[in-house]
């Protein structure tokens, strides 16, 4: 076997300009040099320049995600140590969850785009020996009217229910919205969430000299090749050329791949397991033997692949799905083998772990890559930068704004029949019913709908209660405000589900970082993320960054997608939002605020894009939060919902439609009617009681009102009553009226 | 009485069917995989279950691989000698491919796939799985791809001549109509069941509704019924 890397033949010879065409600057191209002490020859560039891309070594954002709290009581490993992140849940249970996107694919091939970004994120879960029993989308596309964005919502939406529903993992959350930005670039977050038992954990690690490294399901081909530099670039017209970094999905095989994996490991057999995600074998061999302080001898002509005479770059680069690296104790691999040949699964021995930290990949006894682990990898030898950044220069635009050159509604019952056919507030079970919700039997959100859905942790009595948000036009408006509502609102759904929120996993969603004043969106964002998780205690256990969400007429909206996991101890704890029944009291909690900045009313009726975040303050949240939290335990409320997007107008709307009962609610005449109906001011939540409970309602509230700026208020506004809307006495028609409307609205662009 | 429930790969809602029929109707069940063959420990009064999910991907049609498999060749034997067998979501295309079923489960109407609670509405007194669910609607969960039920005009004479269509889908007040019916399926029909009454298959998922903490017993029922009626 040959012991030197050749660099001498015409096509191994690599210079700058080859490292600037496979996405690497001269710079890193030093430093490769430097690592190796020579010039690397064209396969191994090609692996730096996948691993050192952003979306494998984080190189232009890690400084700033260190600054978010990584660390509770509750974590069991710490952020990026990992996969995903593991959270103690109590009774001897561990969650596991994450939230990783799939734009660019999507972008270019909409329903292998957004399959794959399912399948991927299973298996981050999987991997680390959970069961996936609950999946959520977050997903942004472009105006609605267009029809290249219909074309990509039909085939995203396809693409996720296709992998989900064969997989056998319930969709039970998500959001969806429409804004122009994202015509070019939509946005595909999706999030895993899987229960483990303590203890039965496998890390992604190899160590122990001479152990077998055995490569698992698929066939490997040239599918995907390069796919992490694909998503490291902003996507323009030549995009459609790079088809080939798109992967295609094959669920039924991660179906299989799961059984067995989880059947695997409580035989002891295996030392780690890593899932081949970007970069395939590059990734996992690399970021398993850092993690283990080990090296790996790979022979290439060992793995199965899908098509002949595949080179190595290729083969090391290659994205194909469903494929796992294993490394298992020697003398374990009769068990490991007779597990995968029950599911009639591939696993080949493809090498062996090695004391001395290098991987060295063969083909044919060819010696095609010898590389240090560690330098490939995020911590070790990738590069970390600082960019600069700029206050945007839209900002102007924002600060002119005057909410009193704008004239109060005159109708608000018209405004309201518009506002709910808007998409960013119409039904969207166009898309929710092409998901299975119900598989596995564990979501409790199906016939009890809470504003964080409810998912069953079979063997005890608990629950999770898991939500994906991110209301992107506040973070355009105040980046950090607006990173502070994401996590707030994720905070509020759950606590309105009667839920306590114990940490999140994030996907930060933006233009490209070369930008400064994109830059400048994501540096605030994640400053006002990690205000946002320290003050509600909800640290973060790791997620992903997509970048070069941008094309040429500009980027995305700042997205940074918060999926939160909240527990409750006892499912009996639950708060739904549907009313309940006739004759309840409807109460507001928080503060009504003469405020309608950002919202959908002014964005969308009035047409108004520059205005700031709605109001929001930290420590208000937190007393209104706490307030809710102090009522449910009293066992008081019969219904809770939270003011978002629409108002408080849709707020009840969405309580009275999910029960089929009206309601009768007062304006209160201290401001303006849109505002008190329409505005999105935070931090407010729509309570319903039964009447014998109001005074122990009153002095519970009684007992959380201070006279402090932040402290939490409450205002009595109506009452649930009989399948009319009344609204200041105006007879505003049927609930049933109302939410045909509300349904139809959606599916009217797209049947 | 006991059940079996067969796991093919691809199966995924074989553990809600075990689940249910353990733990919510407190039902003894034992679990066959597909490579094996074996059902001798199984009596005429016992009932095999066919869950739903992807058998084998469901790459080419729907059920059609599964139906060669080992255990379907028992499962088919054991039909025939009269046992029970019980087909949901693809457990129903698998018997149809199998032929102890007739008709198809074609592409829904719309083209999409469909998840949602749904009304079914039985007016079949001889079927055990039926008799005691007649006459009232009943919330059961969809979720499927191919799940409108066609057959040609002879054979679905026959199946109403025989009295062999156990479930339509219905509004919630139990009107069988076109608006209540969430695939296309010809006349409605949501489940079926052979001549000699010992066959089931439907599409809605009565394991999914079988359980408090969701909110929806319905299934219970259905499941009930064949118990009582052995």
């Amino acid at each position: 076997m040959q012991t030197n890397v050749e660099t001498t033949d015409k096509f191994s010879q690599t210079t700058v300009e080859t490292a600037e065409q496979l996405g690497l600057t001269a710079d890193e191209f030093e430093r490769i040099i430097g690592i190796l002490g020579r010039t690397p020859n064209f396969t191994e560039l090609s692996m730096y320049s996948v691993m050192w891309s952003e979306h494998c070594s984080y190189k232009n954002s890690i400084v700033w995600l260190k600054t978010l709290p990584r660390e509770g009581d509750r974590l069991l490993v710490k952020a990026g140590e990992e996969n995903a992140g593991l959270v103690d849940i109590g009774d001897g249970y561990a969650c596991v969850f994450k939230i990783e996107s799939h734009n660019h694919p999507s972008a270019i091939e909409p329903f292998q785009g957004a399959a794959t970004g399912v399948g991927g994120i299973h298996r981050d879960i999987f991997t680390m020996g959970a069961r996936p029993i609950a999946a959520l989308n977050s997903l942004r596309f472009g105006n609605i009217n267009d029809k290249k964005t219909q074309h990509l919502i039909k085939g995203i939406v396809h693409g996720i229910g296709h992998y989900g529903n064969c997989f056998g993992v319930p969709t039970v959350g998500g959001e969806a919205y429409f804004e122009d930005c994202y015509g070019t670039n939509p946005l595909v977050n999706a999030m895993s969430v899987g229960v483990v038992k303590v203890g039965q954990t496998v890390s992604a690690t190899s160590y122990g000299a001479g152990n077998p490294v055995f490569i698992v399901g698929s066939a490997t081909g040239k599918d995907g090749i390069g796919g992490a530099s694909f998503a490291s670039a902003n996507i323009t017209e030549d995009s459609v050329e790079d088809l080939p970094s798109v992967q295609v999905g094959d669920p039924f095989q991660e179906k299989k791949l799961l059984e067995a994996c989880l059947e695997i490991i409580p035989t002891g057999a295996l030392v780690g397991m890593q899932d081949m995600g970007a970069a395939g074998i590059t990734c996992s061999t690399a970021e398993m033997s850092a993690k283990g302080e080990h090296g790996m001898i790979i022979h290439l002509d060992k793995v199965p692949t899908r098509q002949e005479n595949m080179k190595a770059w290729e083969m090391l680069l290659s994205e194909s799905q469903e494929r796992m690296l294993i490394v298992v104790h020697k003398g374990k691999e009769a068990e490991v083998l007779k597990i995968f040949d029950k599911w009639d699964l591939h696993c080949v021995q493809i090498g062996e772990v090695t004391k001395e930290k290098q991987l060295k990949f063969y083909l044919n006894g060819h010696l095609e890559a010898d590389v240090p682990a560690e330098s490939l990898v995020l911590g070790g030898g990738a590069p970390q930068y600082h960019r600069a950044y700029t206050e945007p220069a839209y900002f102007e635009k924002i600060k002119a704004f005057d909410i009193h050159k704008i004239p109060d509604t005159l109708h608000a019952r018209f405004a309201a029949e518009r506002l709910v056919k808007l998409p960013n507030i119409a039904s969207k079970r166009w898309i929710y019913t092409q998901y299975d919700s119900m598989v596995g039997t564990a979501n409790a959100s199906t016939n009890a709908p809470s504003d964080a859905s409810i998912v069953t942790v079979k063997g005890t009595k608990k629950a999770l209660a898991v939500t994906t948000d991110c209301n992107s036009r506040y973070v355009f408006a105040d980046p950090q405000v607006g990173g502070q509502i994401a996590v707030a609102e994720a905070a509020r759904n759950i606590v309105c589900s009667g839920g306590e929120p114990v940490a999140i996993t994030n996907c930060l969603n933006f233009g490209n970082p070369y930008d400064p004043e994109v830059y400048y969106q994501f540096v605030y964002a994640l400053k006002g993320m990690g205000e946002a998780c320290r003050k509600f205690n909800t640290p973060v256990t790791g997620g992903n960054v997509s970048f070069y969400n941008q094309s040429p007429d500009g980027p995305v909206y700042p997205t940074p997608t918060i999926g939160m996991l909240g527990v409750l101890d006892n499912i009996s704890d639950r708060l739904t939002l549907n009313f309940k029944a006739a004759g309840h009291l409807v109460y507001v909690l928080g503060r009504s605020r003469n405020d309608i900045s950002s919202s959908e009313y002014l964005h969308k009726l009035i047409g108004i894009e520059y205005s700031p975040a709605p109001h929001f303050n930290l420590e208000e949240e937190l007393h209104l939060q706490q307030a809710v939290t102090k009522l449910n335990k009293a066992g008081i409320l019969q219904s809770a919902h939270d003011v978002s997007e629409g108002g408080l107008f849709i707020t009840l709307l969405e309580s009275a439609m999910a029960s089929g009962l009206g309601f009768e609610v007062n304006t209160n005449a201290n401001f303006r009617k849109d505002a008190y109906l329409f505005g999105e001011s935070q931090s407010r939540v729509v309570v319903t009681i039964r009447p014998e409970d109001k005074e122990k309602f009153d002095s519970i509230m009684h007992s959380v009102i201070d006279a402090t700026e932040v402290s939490v208020r409450v205002e009595k506004i109506g009452v649930v009553k009989g399948e009319q809307i009344s609204i200041d006495g105006e007879d505003w028609g049927t609930v049933l009226d109302w939410k045909h409307q509300y349904d139809i609205a959606l599916e009217s662009h797209l049947a | 009485m006991k059940f079996g429930v067969v796991t093919f790969p691809g199966s995924n809602c074989d553990h809600d069917m075990i689940d249910s029929l353990r733990k919510d109707l407190g039902q003894e069940v034992i679990e066959l995989w597909h490579k094996d063959k074996d059902l001798s420990m199984f009596s005429k009064e016992d009932c095999i279950v066919i869950p739903g999910g992807f058998s084998y991907g469901d790459y080419l049609r729907c059920g059609a691989i599964a139906r060669f498999s080992p255990m379907m060749q028992s499962v088919i034997e054991f039909a025939n000698k009269g046992g029970r067998v019980i087909g949901v979501c693809n457990g129903f295309q698998i018997l149809c491919e199998a032929g102890l079923l007739p008709g198809a489960l074609l592409r829904n109407a719309n083209q999409q796939f469909v998840c949602k609670n749904i009304f079914l509405k039985s007016e079949n007194t001889a079927a055990s799985i039926t008799k005691d669910v007649t006459g009232r609607p009943l919330m059961i969960p969809v979720a499927h791809g191919e799940g409108r039920y066609y057959a040609d005009d002879a054979t679905l004479e026959q199946l109403f001549a025989n009295n062999q269509v156990l479930f339509r889908y219905c509004d919630e007040f139990g009107n069988i109509v076109d608006t209540a019916n969430p695939n296309g399926a010809i006349r409605n029909i949501a489940g079926i069941c052979n001549k000699e009454r010992n066959v089931f298959g439907m599409m809605p998922h009565p394991e999914r509704a079988t359980s408090n903490v969701l909110g929806n017993t319905d299934g219970q029922l259905i499941f009930q019924s064949l118990i009582n009626n052995n």
